[in-house]
């Protein structure tokens, strides 16, 4: 220690606060508080980047891995590449909601953050936007590159790119709630899947169909019009349930 | 079971009749405690008698079994926002982020709390973390990693102080800074609770209530 010297003398020239009536604080405004939360998240996933990289990886190799286990026939693969794309992609979500909001569980920082005089669900939007950043953006500027390995009908890459654009937030918005739910559980992976994926499926069902519609030329905009139904519900819902669900696992 | 004597209107905090009951076991029944602006109290009793418990009930972290917190004599349910922002609450964790350097970590939990951040270098320098700043957190030591979170106090304009064994992992020096800064606290009108197994120093005896813990079954 040899700082010690030195920071006794600092202690000194501080601003005085001995006897001073405390000073009050200001509360941050809801967007500050949102871009506070939001940019530690990014700085924290920046410095740590086996977080983005992993799901991304999965994502790719089980995509590339398809056509060398069924055979390179541009048919049978034009006619699965909608449910291979989706699923992996709902895999590889499901993979990455651990960290979400595990690892502030175990240091500490979700307790001062529940703690903090915000509303809860502002943080948790926060967290979660933070989340589909880091796992969902990448999958959605990646998924059309692995299409085109599973030959996917040309006129298919639109609905391909809009569903996930608008199925991706909705699987970070409903794993937030699993994972809320879980974090105080020592093993809770398991009972994460349990919870998440029949959550799921209806995103699953709606976003493939209207990549198969699109592939014959119809008009798809019904099953997007659920998507973005079930996108606007969970974002407006999911983020008040996170903020219960954590009061509860951090009691 | 121990309770604060002195029943006045003007108390910071208390808790009224708080059961607490965990893993079935009773920790603490009908406890009611007053503290005022100006107290520093000190939670006392044997590992497992339900320290920690009691002071994660009265940050809001955890429910009672039976009972209320109250802030300025409102439950601090129905005043959420406003006892947050009253409240320092510094757990057995210590919220930092491995990630993030010593200063970014500051800053943030400066900034989460509504507190600016604008003099944290200096803050650092109270905890003799100065030199540390641009390290990441993951490269210092346990001790060091509650210097962090500890370097809050010294900006933080919340009265109740609520703090879990904050002299864990501190070394000497480090404590006796620590105790004067509850004492100037506790003159500038705030209130002070805390859990430690370590004998108080620098705050003489007549400064320090003590509510003891130690309910046995």
């Amino acid at each position: 220690m040899t700082l010690e010297a030195q920071s006794v003398q600092s202690t000194e020239n501080l601003p005085a606060q001995t006897n001073n009536p405390i000073p009050s604080s200001q509360p941050l405004s809801y967007r500050r508080a949102f871009m506070l939360v939001l940019k530690r998240d990014l700085t924290i996933a920046m410095r740590h980047k086996d977080d983005i990289i992993n799901p991304l990886l999965f994502f790719v190799i089980v995509i590339t891995l398809f056509p060398l286990g069924i055979g390179p026939e541009a048919q049978t693969l034009s006619r699965i590449a909608p449910g291979i794309i989706w699923v992996a992609a709902l895999l590889a979500t499901l993979l990455s909601l651990d960290r979400l909001f595990k690892s502030d569980h175990h240091d500490g920082s979700l307790e001062q953050m529940l703690l903090s005089p915000h509303p809860i669900f502002l943080l948790v939007l926060a967290k979660i936007f933070a989340h589909w950043l880091i796992t969902g953006l990448p999958l959605i500027l990646i998924a059309p590159l692995l299409a085109v390995l599973l030959h996917l009908d040309e006129n298919s890459y639109g609905a391909l790119v809009f569903t996930l654009l608008l199925g991706t937030p909705v699987l970070s918005l409903l794993g937030a709630v699993g994972v809320a739910l879980t974090v105080g559980i020592k093993k809770g992976g398991v009972l994460l899947s349990l919870l998440v994926l029949p959550l799921y499926i209806p995103v699953l069902i709606f976003a493939t169909s209207a990549i198969d519609t699109a592939a014959l030329g119809l008009p798809y905009s019904g099953q997007l019009a659920i998507i973005a139904a079930l996108f606007f519900g969970s974002l407006s819902l999911a983020p008040f349930a996170v903020g219960a669900a954590l009061k509860v696992s951090t009691n | 079971m121990n309770t604060l004597p002195k029943k006045t209107s003007t108390s910071l905090l208390s808790g009224v009749k708080l059961t607490c009951i965990r893993e079935e076991r009773l920790l603490f029944d009908e406890l009611s405690l007053q503290i005022h602006a100006g107290d520093i109290v000190q939670v006392e009793g044997p590992n497992g008698s339900g320290k920690t418990s009691l002071l994660r009930i009265l940050s809001g972290l955890s429910q009672p079994y039976d009972g209320q917190v109250h802030y300025q004599g409102q439950s601090i349910s129905r005043c959420r926002e406003e006892y947050q922002q009253n409240l320092l609450y510094f757990g057995h964790l210590s919220g930092v982020k491995g990630e993030m350097t010593a200063e970014e970590n500051l800053n943030f939990n400066l900034a989460l709390h509504g507190n600016n951040t604008e003099d944290s270098l200096a803050y650092l320098a109270k905890v003799n973390l100065l030199g540390f700043e641009d390290s990441l957190a993951s490269h210092l030591s346990a001790g060091q990693h509650r210097r962090i979170a500890l370097a809050r106090l010294y900006q933080s304009s919340a009265p109740i102080w609520i703090l879990d064994e904050p002299f864990t992992a501190i070394d000497k020096q480090g404590v006796a800074s620590l105790e004067k800064l509850f004492i100037e606290h506790a003159n500038r009108g705030g209130c002070v609770i805390l859990t430690t197994h370590q004998d108080l120093i620098s705050i003489k005896p007549e400064q320090v209530k003590k509510i003891v813990l130690d309910y046995s079954s």
